[in-house]
């Protein structure tokens, strides 16, 4: 059976370049970086190496470039870091509803600590109102911390003016790149932001490696405390074959920036109007212009998510949905639902996120796949009955949602 | 994640669709949750001569919903009494931790609908 992956939002293959530059620092060069004798050397030097490469590729100065485990991590040592770091200057702390759980669980946990989140909500575009945002600050916010782009719907949030407004009132401005980064670009000049977090394994690069990207004079207490590592910021034997993989795929993702961008693009049109045509009640979420052009989250109403995938999984074909029945926890989509959408819409998502390997053959096979899939699962649905006023109207119990 | 008597009920459901003229309706779930199911019962002297489901909800609603509807069909009203979610799980070669509510509403969406037969057949 073909397989046709459609979750680079989740994650994406490492490119056969990135694995082969990584493979020396797994072989002979297993030396630790920090030791001054030969077989520190090399490691030494291959590190140096790929945080010059780094910061060359974002504009910025080796010393502004923490390495991390993930971008969970570099996350949590923007906000934890800097609500430490500013403790005594305030407590407010300004998000979205709709950021990565990395970003919002750290908040939550913050609150537990005493610290204050405002959570902004978006519009049924999935965007955020910067005239909220500035009537949200107060003198005791000491941090802003704003995603980039969406995980879930692609949308790009407007990062140079957000930055702008933090600057204005000299307030700390994180923003989780994660989405962003090889996607759109991202200099370190222009951005306005004072910390930027940024994920390896989303730009074709190895998992467990992220960075943080930290701007002179902003100061972050660091979470893992150690050695000299990353200037004292982050304690632990560096990643080598992580750290190397990560700077070659970043510099590839940006050399092939323009070209992938197109391709993306075609192939989500053809997606979204090829769908959008063939099957009634189908909803695109998201802004339509200010997204990033990978992600397509559509939603097909009375239907739940996960049957979707499982029919779709028996295919070949691999996405993601935005149901509860499709997370662990069993809760919806936090962002769909920040977004207005109904219960209807929410638990009939799927994400189809885009990457390099996809062609316009791929994109057939779904929009010729998907309409058959649909139907049978409206058919079996109760809630397509109410809708065409075939089936008598249903109440719902107020059981919650776990039994 | 799913027994292949899981999926096999997931793409060939028994029993889906409508039952006209119904002698109980037992509707559970909570859209919210992402899980309706509905279950409709023709009773003959206390069997159930047949049995449609109807349902929204997951791979795993699905196939419970079917299996229930099997359990069911034929059988005495007494019989079924006691039949649970463990019956119905057990039923598919069990079911991942996280769906084993679903099982739930598949039980109570039987016992619902017999509910709705006992108290249409007191009026
Ligand atoms: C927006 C966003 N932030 C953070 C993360 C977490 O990155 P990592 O998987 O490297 O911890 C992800 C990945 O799912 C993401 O999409
Ligand atoms: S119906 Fe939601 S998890 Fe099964």
């Amino acid at each position: 059976m073909k397989q046709i992956y459609l979750d680079h939002n989740a994650t994406t293959p490492i490119l056969p370049e990135v694995f082969d530059a990584m493979v020396p620092y797994l072989k002979e060069e297993w030396g630790n970086p920090s030791s001054i004798h030969w077989a520190g050397r090399g490691p030494r030097k291959a590190l140096d190496d790929a945080r010059e490469k780094v910061a060359e590729l974002l504009n910025c100065s080796p010393v502004e470039i923490i390495f991390t485990s993930s971008g969970s991590e570099s996350d949590n040592l923007a906000i934890k870091g800097t609500a430490y770091s500013k403790k005594s200057k305030g407590n407010h702390i300004i998000t979205t509803k709709v950021e990565h759980p990395a970003v919002l669980s750290t908040c939550k946990y913050l609150e537990r600590e005493g610290f204050e989140v405002t959570y902004l909500g978006v519009d049924a575009d999935g965007m955020i109102s910067l005239d909220e945002l500035k009537s949200a600050i107060t003198d005791k916010t000491i941090l802003i911390t704003i995603m980039m782009a969406n995980n879930e719907t692609g949308v790009i949030f407007p990062i140079e003016e957000i930055g702008q407004i933090a600057r204005e009132r000299k307030i700390v401005f994180h923003t989780d790149a994660v989405q962003g980064a090889g996607k759109i670009a991202i200099d370190t000049k222009t951005l306005n932001a004072d910390l930027i977090t940024i994920s390896g394994h989303k730009l074709y690069g190895p998992k467990g490696v992220g960075l943080l990207y930290v701007k002179r004079g902003a100061r972050v207490v660091p979470l893992i405390h150690g050695g000299h590592h990353e200037r004292n910021r982050r304690g632990g034997t560096e990643d080598l074959a992580g750290i190397v993989g990560f700077a070659k795929a970043f510099e590839i993702a940006l050399r092939d920036m323009k070209k992938e961008e197109e391709h993306l693009i075609e192939l989500r049109t053809r997606l979204e109007e090829g769908l959008s045509e063939k099957i009634p009640h189908v909803k695109l979420n998201g802004h339509k212009d200010k997204r990033l052009p990978n992600t397509a989250n559509i939603s097909f109403e009375f239907v739940e998510g996960e049957s979707l995938l499982l029919s779709l999984d028996m295919l070949g074909v691999a996405a993601s949905s935005g149901s509860a029945c499709t997370s662990g926890s069993l809760e919806a989509s936090h962002v769909l639902i920040a977004m207005g959408l109904t219960p209807e819409l929410y638990h009939g998502s799927i994400r189809f996120s885009f990457g390099r390997s996809n062609t316009m053959e791929d994109v057939e096979f779904i929009i010729e796949k998907m309409p058959p899939i649909v139907e049978r699962m409206r058919s079996m649905s109760p809630l397509w009955d109410v809708k065409n006023q075939t089936g008598a109207k249903i109440t719902f119990s107020e059981k919650s949602c776990t039994n | 994640m799913y027994s292949e008597k899981v999926m096999d009920h997931f793409n060939n459901p028994r029993n889906v669709g409508e039952l006209e003229d119904a002698d109980g309706t037992g509707t559970v779930g909570n859209p919210e949750c992402g899980d309706i199911m509905k279950l409709q019962l023709k009773v003959v002297d206390n069997v159930i001569k047949d049995v449609k489901f109807k349902t929204f909800g997951c791979g795993a609603a699905i196939a419970t919903s079917s299996m229930v509807t099997e359990l069911a069909m034929g059988k005495n009203l007494d019989e079924v009494e006691s039949v649970s979610n463990a019956t119905v799980a057990e039923a598919l070669d069990g079911l991942p931790p996280v769906k084993m509510h679903c099982s739930n509403l598949a039980a109570d969406a039987l016992h619902a609908a017999i509910e709705d037969y006992k108290k249409n057949q007191k009026k």
